[in-house]
């Protein structure tokens, strides 16, 4: 097999420009999951697929350093704060995983409906990412 | 005022759906992967994007909704599409791919075995 010369300038240019705008579009299907299609899981897909096109355009040692940290405690911390936040209902004497939501005013966006579900969400967000990051770096990893 | 509304819309949808018909035809008649590349990346990439900007028109035309989803999706597609036809050409070209018979020139060929050596061949 002929080494073949890795002079990928195209696509890590694009990949520069490319992978904010999907981390960008993550965010908001994150944030639009309450009231429109979205939510944590297909916005933690997205930040990983993110993280897999900079693992395409440049290597797993590039990545490593521009991210270091490990993926698999990130999954972690997302299942604590999923189970802490369903466990944060027994301050106010209701049952495991209840919900609330109220209207606030805040500074710039006026009035805002802040549900207690986004708190859930962004566990779900963190083990979706973690978990998928951790299958394709294990794999890539194997020679 | 809403007919030519339509109008505006109708004239991108049905452009853009005829030029990823041409770009289907494309693949299908000519004859190697750089060609059908050639075919497939622009003309189709053209397409979709005068499908979203007449779905653009619709949604603000006729809804009054500015959807700034279906830019960034413009911008998207007009960024990735050609990449993707670039690295998809080069890595035929590198696997050794043959180019029609009907080729006359391969300026690419004296550098086909080309590895870097110096730093100062990087352009990165």
């Amino acid at each position: 097999m002929r080494k073949i010369d890795t002079n990928d300038m195209l696509l890590q240019v694009t990949t520069k420009i490319t992978a904010f705008i999907i981390l960008l579009f993550s965010l908001h299907l994150f944030l639009a999951g309450h009231n429109n299609p979205g939510g944590g899981f297909i916005g933690g897909l997205m930040s990983a697929g993110a993280v897999v096109l900079l693992l395409l355009a440049y290597d797993l040692k590039t990545v490593r350093r521009i991210l270091p940290f490990d993926f698999i405690y990130v999954a972690g911390v997302g299942l604590l704060v999923a189970i802490l936040t369903g466990m944060g209902s027994f301050l106010f004497g209701a049952p495991f995983l209840s919900h609330t939501f109220d209207y606030f005013q805040l500074p710039f966006l006026g009035k805002t409906e802040l549900a207690t579900a986004v708190l859930f969400d962004i566990g779900v967000y963190l083990v979706v990412v973690g978990v998928t990051m951790t299958i394709i770096q294990t794999i890539g990893e194997k020679e | 005022m809403i007919v030519i509304a339509k109008a505006i819309v109708i004239f991108f949808i049905l452009l853009g759906a005829i030029l990823c018909l041409i770009a289907a035809i494309g693949v299908l008649r000519l004859p190697d992967v750089y060609t059908r590349m050639h075919a497939a990346s622009k003309a189709s990439t053209l397409g979709v994007v005068l499908i979203l900007v007449g779905v653009f028109f619709h949604e603000w035309f006729l809804t009054g909704v500015i959807s700034a989803k279906i830019l960034l999706g413009i911008v998207f597609i007009f960024l990735t599409a050609p990449v993707g036809a670039h690295l998809i050409g080069r890595a035929a070209y590198n696997t050794g791919v043959k180019m029609d018979k009907r080729s006359v020139q391969d300026d690419y060929g004296g550098f086909r075995n080309f590895v870097i050596k110096r730093k100062e061949d990087s352009y990165l």
